[in-house]
């Protein structure tokens, strides 16, 4: 929850969140050090210095860490799992939803868990999506198009493979399709350049929701012509967020063209925690303003509303969240405790 | 001047060369120098004449087709000094290491070096983003020159030749020399060929240049995405500090601080 100068309370939902462990215990080859090095060279990368963790803390942090950075020291109120489970490079998997059921379990009110399918398992896929879809009774997965698995490095969304699985997805009320489509790690080049398989699979599949994880940066004037197109297809500004510290202006260029492009409506706040961290995140992004060269060329404004929808409200209408009775739950569940004075700022 | 002297000379202005040579490749996607984006590590000559660079980049999984790019662009620059006898270039501490220094050895396309994986066309890939950067260099320059009181209407009709002889400051110079090398990959070069044409050759009005240069701003909003990540990557990657030793090579140190 952030509260504002004036006392109005903005609900926050991380749409983008990861409980993962990188550990060396978990490794499983070369490819999994890399791999979390590399997410380390993120984090280290664009946080600010004094929100910088070691790499071991980063490797694998436990469940109360991550609690009290995003809903105690950080303003979100709830959170999205989305797994990426990366099994050949980790043993027990990077993230699994297993591995988030159990965040979700101890603090229901404050996580939405995601899952995750893999066109490329067949049948047994089919049955895990069924399994999860039942056990967990998840609204949205998180799929990662570039991951490796066997020989394959990667796959579209157009595969006919892709299609049973989107179409069961549609069947079982899954409806909220996150898609990385962004900085590659792992491309080969399938998946490197190209985010034109989510402008087939939007018409096709009206009733589901796409989210453009990373709204596909760095190609973001290819996803900005495909957003435009299609009613059903948002993007999430994961990535694109903790740029707002070492280039505000990149920043200010990004969001002003998602603004001109795609509207407020259709943008959704996004930490990556454990890469970024919501405190300092949304800090910045509420003291945030486009800049006025950016505003003259497209004529977007960061208002205190296009804020509101993109830190939460969003967010809450793809996942059927209804604000106010998810607060009276969190501050029974003594959720909003630390709370009592806060103001937090600009406005 | 002695024998031993006179092959010192020799040997650091065949260094000089190689520098200058690898200074003319372009990370494609950054459309910045390999030696400005310091990926380029080392560039030794031989007293045979052979020539052995060695690059790294800014993570180990960047693109295998780019960093293949990259290397082979790097083994034809050297190669056209006209006394180089022989060039190895090695990628390091990348996922796909040894395919492309196995396949760069080998003279083998991107294609042959990693066989069925490899199902986009690099020479379509290299293209792709020669325009790219021809777009950003033209969109960089045309705001330059607007910025300097030229008016649009001039600047559509104004030809390769005029735009070379335009009396231009320092920055302007090297802005209109980049664009200039680009200009090529979208139609003939010729003196009397019109200066500024879109990417698919076609001819531009004076009142519509100002809005076509502002449609191209998301090409330069890409690239910036990329160079101020790939910048940043490298330096955590590597310590910059001291350039030429990696973290993950320096015995008994942590892999991050």
């Amino acid at each position: 929850m952030y509260r504002t100068k004036s006392g109005e309370e903005i609900f926050v939902i991380d749409g983008h969140t990861h409980f993962w462990d990188g550990s060396p215990a978990n490794q499983k080859n070369v490819h999994g050090k890399q791999f979390i090095e590399c997410f380390y060279a993120y984090h280290s990368n664009l946080s600010p210095p004094s929100e910088k963790w070691t790499l071991e803390k980063f490797s694998k942090y436990d469940a109360k860490t991550m609690h009290d950075d995003l809903f105690v020291h950080g303003y979100d109120d709830m959170a999205i799992l989305q797994p990426t489970y990366l099994t050949d490079f980790y043993k027990n998997g990077f993230n699994t939803t297993e591995r988030n059921s159990a965040l979700k379990k101890s603090h229901p009110d404050r996580f939405i868990l995601n899952g995750a399918f893999d066109p490329r398992d067949g049948t047994k896929g089919l049955e895990h999506l069924h399994e999860i879809s039942e056990k967990h009774k998840i609204k949205g997965v998180k799929l990662y198009t570039a991951e490796w698995k066997g020989d394959s490095k990667g796959y579209k969304l157009t595969d006919k493979e892709s299609y049973k699985f989107l179409e069961a997805a549609q069947k079982l009320g899954v409806k909220n399709i996150h898609v990385h489509k962004g900085p590659t790690i792992i491309p080969l080049n399938r998946d490197a350049f190209d985010v034109a398989d989510i402008d087939d699979v939007a018409t096709s599949f009206q009733d589901l929701n796409f989210i453009v994880e990373h709204c596909g940066l760095p190609r973001l004037d290819d996803f900005c012509w495909i957003a435009t197109q299609e009613t059903n297809v948002y993007a999430g500004i994961a990535v694109a967020l903790p740029f707002i510290h070492t280039r505000p202006g990149y920043f200010s260029h990004v969001m002003s063209e998602l603004l001109f492009w795609i509207g407020p409506d259709k943008i959704l706040y996004g930490s990556d925690y454990g890469i970024w961290t919501p405190k300092w995140l949304i800090d910045k992004f509420m003291a945030f303003e486009i800049t006025a060269e950016d505003s003259k060329e497209t004529g977007s404004v960061l208002t205190l509303e296009n804020k509101k929808k993109i830190l939460g409200l969003n967010a809450a209408r793809l996942y059927g969240i209804d604000i106010e009775a998810q607060k009276k739950k969190i501050k029974a569940g003594g959720g909003y405790a630390h709370l009592a004075e806060a103001v937090h700022a600009p406005e | 001047m002695d024998v031993d002297a006179e092959r010192d000379e020799t040997a650091s202005a065949r260094r000089r060369q190689v520098w200058s040579a690898l200074s003319g490749v372009m990370d494609p996607e950054l459309d910045e120098s390999v030696t400005e984006l310091n990926f380029v590590t080392r560039a030794d000559v031989d007293a045979e004449g052979r020539v052995h660079v060695d690059f790294r980049l800014p993570t180990y999984w960047c693109a295998a087709n780019f960093s293949y790019l990259m290397a082979d662009d790097m083994r034809r620059a050297v190669g056209a000094l006209d006394w180089v006898k022989g060039v190895v270039v090695v990628l390091g501490e990348h996922m796909y290491a040894d395919k492309i220094n196995d396949g760069l050895a080998k003279g083998l396309s991107f294609q042959d070096t990693f066989g069925e994986e490899a199902d986009g066309d690099v020479e379509e890939l290299r293209q792709t983003f020669l325009v790219k950067a021809f777009q950003r260099r033209q969109a960089a320059l045309l705001n330059y020159l607007f910025g300097k009181g030229h008016p649009p209407e001039a600047l559509a009709t104004t030809t390769i030749g005029e735009l070379e002889a335009l009396e231009l400051d320092d920055e302007g110079a090297k802005l209109a020399r980049r664009y200039i090398d680009r200009r090529g990959v979208v139609g003939p070069l010729r003196a009397d060929a019109q200066a500024f044409i879109t990417a698919e050759g076609a001819k531009l009005a004076g009142e519509a240049l100002a809005a076509y240069v502002a449609g191209l701003r998301r090409v330069g909003v890409n690239a910036e995405f990329n160079s101020a990540l790939c910048r940043g990557l490298l330096a955590v990657r590597f310590d910059l500090e001291t350039p030429l030793k990696s973290r993950s090579k320096a015995a008994g140190e942590p892999a991050a601080p």
